[in-house]
């Protein structure tokens, strides 16, 4: 999923500096299990910039809603009886939600509430951990399902660095060496053959921004309307 | 001046390489009066690319300037800083400058470094790196393209004998082998059993093995190293030599040590030479050398 951290409060506060009604939108999938904007996080945030607002001596309305998820137009369309409202609406999707709702409404202010970290998986209780770079070709079946463009901060194919140091990396010693996992994973498996296949220079051009993606189904329905 | 530094390993059993920091600033002097110093006395010498992350001038324009003054320099190019279009077209330059010998690294990672907020690249790695030196020696660029004329480079890369774990380290090895890398200088190494150890193991292969020497200026420095620097380990017996010397001979004491194990791993026949890195106190190498014989 798409692991996000709330912005502070005080960024977001100024960036409604000069609105008196706002509507903050949360967002009910990926931003919501990480805890960063989900209902009980809207609840926070407006509960926080209400505050402040008080503090400030500031005539401020600060509604809230929650949608399933801000990446699906058909989760937008319903918001339309009530953005008309609002200065300014508050988005707490990671920025491809802040970004179609943006899209959706676009005569409106939509402001970014979260940072958006990474794709990634819920390690422990609170602790999220980032395990893919979307990179369009995945070897995942040669690395023993440890992803070296990822896991690995120099996204090496070939094998470990200089820097590896008991398994832990020299870009962070808290962090563990991609190659090392990988290595002691294909050995445990018995595929330490895989290792000595030389990987060729990754093939960026997958990687070019922005990315789109048609399923096959629906390219051959619209080959067809046509 | 050096017949060249591929051609050492023809005519000499053992080859002596030293290392070379460009300046931050253009302020050259200091550089250039160790280049003078050291040119003729070592078969090649290194010049580290942005060295340590650290901003400073390029390893290409340095090269040029040991070529100058009659030295024979070895490229040393990171992926740390280059896209593969970077990479290859600072190849082709090195080349047409006269440098003929390249040392294939990764490179540090940016956060170590002086500009911790920069983009790394890594578009290629070390293995990656000494193909694409393969194809132009070959005419060839990485796309597949004929060249106007290629290359004829000695390729080289790196190797940590105190990795640990070491057996990914070797595959890596093995991997920069079948890549096309003919010499290899390693990472700082102290204890001889361990080094002959990973000697053995390298055997089997054609290529030119150099001994990574550091000199010790401290027992502090060796604590540090031995906590803080992946792939370097200093034996007790060392730290207590260097820490049993008196305040201002201690620089002395690690040049011994120094020059004891050039001795040993020379007599010994245990690899084919050694890249003695001398960080800031390059103008000591002729003591080393000297304590060597």
């Amino acid at each position: 999923m798409i692991v996000a951290e709330r912005k502070p409060l005080d960024q977001i506060d100024a960036m409604i500096q000069g609105f008196d009604k706002i509507l903050v939108v949360g967002c009910g999938t990926c931003v919501a299990v990480c805890m960063a904007g989900g209902e009980k996080e809207v609840e926070l945030l407006a509960a926080g910039l209400r505050m402040k607002g008080k503090l400030e001596n500031k005539q401020r309305t600060i509604d809230e809603i929650t949608v399933t998820r801000q990446c699906d137009k058909e989760y937008l369309d319903p918001l339309a009886k009530y953005v008309d409202d609002y200065d300014a609406i508050i988005s707490m999707a990671c920025g491809a939600g802040v970004q179609f709702l943006a899209e959706r409404y676009d005569e409106k202010i939509v402001l970014p509430a979260l940072n958006t970290l990474f794709i990634g998986v819920a390690e422990g209780t609170g602790i999220w951990s980032q395990r893919c770079t979307a990179c369009s070709d995945c070897i995942l079946d040669q690395t023993g399902g440890i992803c070296p463009m990822t896991i690995c901060a120099k996204n090496l194919l070939n094998g470990p660095c200089g820097g590896t140091d008991h398994g832990k990396c020299e870009v962070d010693g808290e962090k563990d060496c991609a190659w090392t996992l990988i290595y002691n994973k294909l050995k445990k498996i018995g595929r330490l053959d895989y290792l000595a296949k030389i990987q060729p220079p990754k093939d960026y051009s997958l990687m070019t921004k922005p990315g789109k993606y048609t399923h096959e189904a629906f390219k051959e329905a619209k080959q067809q309307e046509e | 001046m050096a017949a060249g530094f591929r051609q050492a390993f023809q005519e000499k059993d053992f080859v002596v390489t030293a290392e070379i920091g460009p300046p931050k600033g253009t302020d050259i002097s200091e550089m250039i009066a160790h280049v003078d110093l050291l040119k003729d006395k070592v078969d090649g010498l290194n010049v580290t690319d942005n060295q340590s992350s650290v901003m400073r001038i390029s390893s290409l324009a340095v090269c040029r300037l040991i070529l100058d003054r009659g030295g024979e320099p070895i490229l040393q190019l990171t992926c740390r800083d280059r896209n593969r279009l970077a990479l290859q077209s600072e190849l082709l330059s090195a080349w047409v400058l006269s440098t003929k010998s390249v040392l294939c690294l990764t490179g540090d990672y940016v956060s170590v470094g002086d500009h911790p907020q920069a983009k790394p690249v890594f578009d290629l790695d070390s293995v990656q790196l000494l193909q694409t030196v393969g194809l132009l020696n070959d005419g060839k660029d990485l796309a597949g393209n004929e060249l106007q004329g290629s290359t004829d480079f000695f390729p080289g890369a790196v190797v940590t004998p105190e990795a640990d774990p070491i057996e990914p380290q070797m595959l890596k090895f093995e991997k920069k082998i079948a890549a096309g890398a003919q010499f290899f200088q390693t990472q700082a190494i102290y204890d001889l059993g361990n080094f002959k150890r990973f000697m053995d193991q390298t055997r089997r292969h054609e290529v030119k093995i150099m001994a990574g020497i550091v000199l010790l200026v401290s027992a502090g420095m060796a604590r540090y190293m031995n906590k803080n620097v992946p792939g370097i380990f200093v034996p007790d017996e060392l730290i207590q030599e260097m820490a049993a010397a008196e305040k201002g001979k201690r620089v002395e004491a690690g040049i011994r040590i120094a020059g004891r194990m050039i001795r040993q791993l020379r007599e010994e026949k245990l690899c084919n030479g050694v890249h003695i890195m001398a960080i800031g106190k390059e103008g000591r190498v002729p003591d080393i050398l000297e304590a060597a014989q």
